[in-house]
């Protein structure tokens, strides 16, 4: 084939990136465009939370360098995807214009799930949390004061809470669970959190749900009523998985192999659209965090350029903190238990069959990632000095042959 | 690239390429009048139990895992080097849940920190190896 091959990204974000570093490092010449409905350079998502409170200003957003899109010959577009013709192998955009591709990656994303609550339409003021402009248009709406009502205590809503704080007379978070952070701490670590944020000012109304909204008022269950200025909905998202409906297997998420192929020919996804195996249950799932979607997306990109790529080592994994209170955990929480709790440290390492299967670690997480990796690489437990490790995190709990092939062999 | 290499066997747990490695970024020249009465946080680290040590810093993997997670674009490659921004970084220690070596950890100015086989202190051969008595640490090419 002398034609240059022509590969098409839709989405700017983190799988984006990744399969356009993918793509370039495996061909220097294709013809290669990004598709984005956001009218930004590649920004870092999860720093939305830290533009709220300051920490991170303008250029501090950037994913990627300013010259990023020269340096890897992109070309940019910035409008919406709002077809994918299979058969004609292109994607119709909302200006009306076509791109070719011959091979495809999704990497739309998730949004905002908004439960259907009555009387949403007579809220003045309320926000999903997950895209730049939401952040910016959040800042607008508090006009430096007001109380804020964040529906979800998850990490999107937490994050938003913490960067708002001192920004906001009274912040709430409301939640249908009974903890925070349901999706990755139990009871006892959502407990330490949660007072971390206490402690600042941030207030919670767990196990609670909303009835309905009357204007600035929200009814709960038990008939209490919360006003607030702003609100902020951050109950969940869901994969935007649309523009590939009928075209490829779809689940919760558009299901992908470790090539990170969809089951359509020539048109791949990554990131927080795709659904994929957890190597730490070996279920199916989505497991929408950034190194995940990078990973995935870098693998797509080596994979359409002609490059052979895997990534079959995908778990859920966080690390996320509060005001100073690091946060970092792994797997999924089912098996015998080690633990320790202590003032300062709570920990906790989940393990079954001679596996890992997940770890929580709050306010001391150094070396996290030495637990990390026996879940990733499903290390059998008997072949490491496993009482060791969960005392302490290192390269001592391995064989010394193991040490000498990870620290003196070549590079890996 | 060159390397930095452990040989266990010649370690001596006598932790002086921690301070040689705390060393290299105080721009004094007198270490112990520099860290004298500090407590230090290096980037590499002695691990040692029951007769056992050896030292441990960053691999500077082809396939840093580290790089590939970071949220916000801080950690690069740079000619083979795994390169902290300490500006860009904000502390979300996605890089220490990643790192399989442990070797990336919290700092005490806020950013991350890491072995830069001492590109932006020392220059030329790292501090840690210049520093050990016992040609535990060595700096070269093994492919």
């Amino acid at each position: 084939m002398n034609r240059m091959r022509q590969y098409v990204i839709i989405g700017n974000s983190a799988a984006g990136i990744g399969a356009a570093e993918g793509i370039r490092r495996t061909d220097p010449r294709g013809s290669l465009t990004v598709i984005t409905d956001e009218p930004h350079h590649t920004y870092s998502r999860p720093l939305i939370s830290y533009l709220l409170s300051g920490k991170v200003t303008g250029d501090g957003m950037k994913y990627r360098p300013g010259s990023f899109y020269a340096d890897h010959n992109i070309r940019l577009i910035h409008a919406a995807a709002m077809e994918i013709d299979a058969a004609g192998r292109q994607v119709l955009l909302s200006d009306g214009r076509r791109v070719p591709y011959d091979k495809l990656l999704l990497a739309a994303g998730s949004s905002a799930f908004v439960p259907p609550f009555e009387g949403l339409d007579t809220v003045r003021k309320s926000s999903a949390f997950i895209r730049l402009d939401d952040a910016r248009r959040l800042e607008g709406m508090l006009d430096g004061n007001g109380r804020v009502l964040i529906a979800g205590a998850g990490l999107i809503g937490l994050k938003c809470a913490e960067g708002l704080c001192g920004r906001a007379s009274r912040i709430t978070v409301l939640d249908l669970a009974p903890q925070i952070l349901s999706s990755i701490l139990d009871g006892g670590g959502a407990a330490r959190v949660q007072s971390r944020l206490e402690s600042r000012g941030i207030e919670f109304r767990l196990a609670a749900s909303i009835r309905r909204f009357e204007g600035d008022t929200a009814v709960l269950e038990d008939r209490e009523t919360l006003d607030f200025d702003v609100l902020v909905l951050a109950v969940g998202v869901r994969p935007n998985t649309a523009l590939l409906k009928g075209i490829a297997e779809i689940d919760r998420g558009i299901v992908i192999n470790a090539r990170s192929e969809t089951s359509a020919p020539d048109i791949y996804a990554a990131g927080d659209c795709a659904q994929t195996t957890d190597a730490s249950s070996g279920q199916s799932r989505v497991m929408a965090l950034l190194p995940n979607a990078y990973m995935q997306g870098e693998c797509a990109g080596i994979n359409m350029a002609g490059g052979e790529a895997a990534f079959d080592r995908a778990i859920p994994m966080n690390a996320i903190g509060f005001f100073g209170l690091p946060v970092i955990t792994a797997g999924h929480y089912t098996g015998e238990v080690y633990e320790k709790n202590t003032e300062g440290v709570y920990k906790r390492l989940f393990y079954s069959d001679n596996r890992l299967n997940g770890y929580i670690l709050i306010g001391q997480v150094e070396k996290a990632g030495i637990y990390t990796s026996l879940i990733r690489e499903r290390t059998p437990l008997d072949t490491i000095d496993f009482a060791l490790v969960c005392e302490k995190p290192g390269l001592m709990a391995f064989t010394r042959e193991v040490r000498q092939a990870r620290l003196g062999g070549g590079a890996v | 690239m060159k390397r930095v290499y452990v040989r266990e066997e010649w370690c001596l747990g006598c932790h002086l390429c921690e301070y040689y490695c705390a060393f290299a970024g105080t721009n004094e020249t007198d270490m112990a009048r520099a860290l004298k009465g500090c407590k230090i946080n290096p980037n590499i680290r002695i691990e040692e139990n029951d007769g056992v040590s050896f030292a441990v810093s960053c691999r500077h993997c082809l396939e840093p895992l580290c790089v590939k997670g970071c949220i916000t674009g801080a950690l690069t490659v740079s000619g083979g080097v795994v390169t902290i921004d300490g500006d860009r970084c904000v502390s979300c220690y996605t890089c220490i849940l990643s790192c399989p070596y442990g070797a990336v950890s919290p700092s005490d100015g806020g950013a991350v920190q890491k072995c830069e086989l001492c590109v932006k202190t020392a220059g030329g051969t790292p501090a840690c190896v210049k520093g050990c008595p016992n040609g535990a640490i060595v700096f070269e090419e093994r492919g």
